[in-house]
This record gives C-alpha cells, sequence and structure tokens, in this order.
C-alpha cells in the first residue's frame, strides 16, 4: 500500500496534498551565518552565474533550481550547506542562543546542529549525539567544513544518554529530531514509501518515546525540548508526545512558525490523545510546497524559578 | 589530566590517542613529553600568519592522537573522552606544523602575511586539489593560505605548500571540487 492513503483523512485537501507529495522538491541551501551573510551569498551567486530564488519566509535560504547545491564556491567556502526548507523548522522552535548548553540527541549528519551552533553565534555549547559511527563522520565532517567550534560529538544511545563525559549535568535546551519513517521527504525521494511498513513504525515509534523521555529528563526545569519528524504517521507524532506528557514532568506549548501549519490530531485508529498535542504542528506538502514534516515545543516542568523559566514558559504565546 | 603519575621514575604522563587533552598553558607547565602548549600554538600563528593571539582568547586548544590540535569553543571535561570536541587546527609534532584547511577557512581571512592571492584560474585549480607553477611569489617557503577574490572581498581557499617555485594544494581529496573559472 501507498502509506500516504492512510493520512487522507487528516487533510482538508486530498487532491492537492497527494499532487504535492507527487512533485519532485528543488535543491535549497541555507546560509551559515557562521561564515557569510545571506547578501554575501547572493553576491557570490551572482557573480558566478548560479542561479536561485529566495525563500520569502527565511532570508538565509536559496532555491537552486538547477540543482548541484555543493559544486559552486560559496558551498567550498563552508557558507551554505544543502538542508531542506522544512528541515530549518525545528531549529527555528528550539531558539537556542548563545551561550546555552544545548543537546541534539539525533544529530547526524548534522544540519540542525550545525544551524543551532550558527544560532548561537558558536558560543556555548551543543552537544550532537547519534548511535550511529558511520554518521557520524557525515556530521564531523559538516560540522568542520561550516567552521563551528562550539560542538561535542557523542556516540551514544540517546535513550539512556550519560551527560558523564560532559562538563556539566543538564541541558539548557534539546532538540530530538527523531529517526522515522520519513514520508514527509517523498518528495526527494520517492523511495520511503516503497519501503515504509506499519512494523517499522511502531519500532520506531518505541524508539521516539525513549529518546523523548531522555531529553526531558536532561534538560533543566524550564528549559525547552523540541521534537520533530519527517512522518505523518500519529503513531510516531502526537502518540509519542502523549506518553512522554504521562510519563515526564513536561507540557507542550503553543509556539509560532513561519509557514502554514496545521494542529497536532487528538484521535487517530481508535486511539486519543492528551488535548494539548494540538499545539504540535503538522506541515502537510500542500500548505506551502514544502515537503513533510511535524515540530512540537515542550516546556520541562519543575521548580526552576530564574528568569529563562518564565522567558521559556512565555516564548509559547509570544515568540514573534 | 587524571594520569598524572606525581612524577615517578619511568612512568610519565604519555599522550593518549584515544581522548582529547588540554593543552598546557605555557612549555614550562607541559607533561606529557612532545604536547604543544597553547602559547606556542598562539605563537606560531602569529609567526606564521601574524594573527593576533587576542583571536583565541576565548578558545581552549585540545591534543588527541598524535599532534592532532583541536580549537573549541564551549565548555568540556578534561580529558574528554568523546569523538569530537570543537574543530580540527593544526597538527603538531613534526617538523613544519601544518594548519588544516578548516583552520585556515575559518581564521585565515585574519591572516597578514603567508597569504597567496590566487587569480581565478589558479583558484580553480587549486580547490581541484592541483599544482602548479608559482614562480612570482616571492615570500616565504612552506605552508601558505592560498585565497582568492569572491565578489570583491579576498577569501582563504585552503592551505598550500609552497617549495621551489611550486604550490602544491593540500585540499584533502574529500573536499576538492571542479569549479567553474570565476572572472
Amino acid at each position: 500500500m501507498n502509506p500516504l492513503d492512510r493520512y487522507e483523512s487528516l487533510v482538508d485537501d486530498v487532491d492537492a496534498f497527494r499532487a504535492a507529495c507527487d512533485r519532485p522538491l528543488p535543491s535549497v541551501v541555507r546560509t551559515n551565518g557562521i561564515a557569510a551573510t545571506p547578501a554575501r551569498v547572493r553576491e557570490a551567486f551572482d557573480e558566478s552565474g548560479v542561479a536561485y530564488e529566495p525563500v520569502d519566509w527565511h532570508d538565509g535560504l536559496f532555491r537552486l533550481p538547477d540543482g548541484n547545491p555543493g559544486g559552486n564556491w560559496p558551498y567550498v567556502h563552508g557558507w551554505t550547506h544543502g538542508q531542506e526548507e522544512v528541515s530549518v523548522l525545528p531549529t527555528l522552535a528550539l531558539d537556542p542562543r548563545p551561550g546555552e548548553r544545548v543537546w541534539d540527541a539525533c544529530a547526524a549528519p548534522g544540519s540542525k546542529t550545525t544551524q543551532i551552533a550558527d544560532a548561537m553565534d558558536d558560543e556555548g555549547t551543543v552537544v550532537a549525539n547519534d548511535n550511529n559511527l558511520g554518521r557520524l563522520s557525515a556530521l564531523r565532517h559538516n560540522a568542520e567544513r561550516l567552521g563551528i567550534t562550539n560542538a561535542i560529538v557523542t556516540n551514544q544511545d540517546a535513550r539512556n544518554f550519560s551527560t558523564k563525559p560532559l562538563a556539566f549535568d543538564e541541558f539548557d535546551r534539546a532538540l530530538v529530531d527523531a529517526p522515522c519513517s520519513c514520508e514527509g521527504t517523498c518528495r526527494k525521494n520517492p523511495d520511503v514509501l516503497d519501503q515504509w511498513t506499519l512494523d517499522h513504525v511502531h519500532a520506531v515509534a518505541g524508539i521516539q518515546k525513549g529518546v523523548l523521555a531522555r531529553a526531558v529528563q536532561a534538560t533543566r526545569p524550564g528549559g525547552v525540548v523540541v521534537y520533530s519528524t519527517c512522518t505523518f504517521a500519529p503513531e510516531e507524532n502526537e502518540a509519542v508526545l502523549d506518553h512522554v506528557l504521562a510519563n515526564e514532568d513536561c507540557e507542550l506549548v503553543e509556539f509560532d512558525l513561519p509557514l502554514d501549519a496545521d494542529p497536532g490530531v487528538t484521535e487517530w485508529e481508535g486511539e486519543t490523545y492528551d488535548e494539548s498535542v494540538t499545539r504540535a504542528q503538522r506541515i502537510y506538502p500542500h500548505r506551502n510546497d514544502t515537503g513533510g514534516f511535524f515540530c512540537a515545543k515542550l516546556r520541562v516542568g519543575g521548580a526552576a524559578g530564574d528568569e529563562t523559566d518564565s522567558a521559556a514558559a512565555a516564548d509559547g504565546v509570544v515568540d514573534a | 589530566m587524571s594520569d598524572e603519575t606525581g612524577g615517578e621514575a619511568g612512568d610519565a604522563p604519555t599522550n593518549d590517542g584515544q581522548r582529547f587533552d588540554r593543552l598546557p598553558a605555557t612549555p614550562a607547565d607541559r607533561e606529557v613529553e612532545g604536547r604543544a602548549s597553547r602559547a606556542e600554538v598562539l605563537d606560531w600563528w602569529e609567526e606564521r600568519f601574524g594573527i593576533d593571539p587576542e583571536v583565541f582568547a576565548e578558545y581552549s586548544f585540545w591534543e588527541k592522537g598524535a599532534g592532532k590540535i583541536w580549537i573549541f569553543n564551549g565548555e568540556a571535561t578534561d580529558p574528554s573522552e568523546v569523538e569530537a570536541i570543537g574543530m580540527t587546527f593544526l597538527r603538531t609534532r613534526q617538523d613544519h606544523w601544518k594548519p588544516t584547511g578548516r583552520a585556515v577557512s575559518r581564521f585565515g581571512r585574519l591572516a597578514t602575511k603567508n597569504a597567496i592571492e590566487l587569480d581565478p584560474a589558479q583558484a580553480s585549480r587549486f580547490a581541484a586539489g592541483d599544482d602548479q607553477d608559482l614562480p612570482e611569489w616571492d615570500g616565504d617557503w612552506g605552508y601558505l593560505i592560498a585565497t582568492h577574490e569572491v565578489a570583491g572581498e579576498s577569501v582563504p581557499i585552503g592551505v598550500g605548500l609552497y617549495l621551489y617555485d611550486e604550490l602544491r594544494s593540500v585540499v584533502p581529496k574529500g573536499s576538492r571540487a571542479d569549479l567553474p573559472v570565476v572572472e
């Protein structure tokens, strides 16, 4: 079966949804602010005749209609990084600040890690973890290519991540950009639809629950955890949030993304989820002509009592 | 460092290639034989490329493996048993220390000497990993920062080794690129 069939009941315009999923996506690069400004990247593209189109909701993103994002000088200089548009969303939701301690739990191949380091002005510590040693080499390559100096790379199972190798034992913010069944990337890689199985959905959902629970535990009271996937499957999205809300001290907060999104769903195939999962955001391909995505922002509970506690809580309502 | 042995004869601390150790501040603080000190690293960048040591004031420096130095701008334990800490920066424990291409890409724009400006065709050859004759260079031999102009500003490309009128590209194989000549 085509797994997209099962999501038709979730979308408002099935034909538009299916048509968007069938269209390929253009190559996109993100400006690496550690090395260059969007204006410099534009100048370099203009000078060398590289065709590009701006992305109206993010001035650091450029679509490259001719493809080949690595075949130009800005890339060689580490000014740009190939990254799908929706893939920049979790770091926007995480909103890391310079000087903070940030955990990227499932970090390889490093698109979000490097975007986090950029948002931190390369100051503070971002701990980039992945359980797959082979994929870690891609992460290290990307972090070096982009000139990032504030990342520590670890190779652990995120579900029982130990902070023992670190100089601190809790994070200000954590990103769980979880391994998933990836239907949302079908516009780039249609094979994901052929390889999809419900067994895999259920297996990976167990891993996702374990990683998100550990991220909440490893984040200080008042801190922020962002959960994201590139799947439409509620089993891997709202059900994971529902599980962690029930078992860990945290709450979902509202947040703004610069794209049109749909709220998380509270019912799926006979299951019901905590009402607050509607604060999560579903990005369907036909809404913004992007890949598919899911993103949720959590505030870790407990008595923090410091000023960043209230700042994190307020993020949910005042984010621009 | 946890492997300090209090100076027992025949059991001096040695370099452990499996972990990151912070560099000693000065040669006088050195306990592991052959390990570069922070002061020597900063002196080297100043002498070789004219980069003010103040640029690196907030960074820490670490060794893992034989002579590979890493630059880091965060919090870490010493030693650190992790996969990577910051960015590779400099190769020491050899006669001629060699900066990494990444270090040059990140900090090379601050160089005031031993940077060689390439024209568009030379820059493309360099990025492809090709060696080329450049007899017109009358500066130092050894490791240079190769630069070219991008939209009106000089930008480092990588590390070159200049010997006998020739600039050898030492861009690692995985980072080589076939790029159009941008006049």
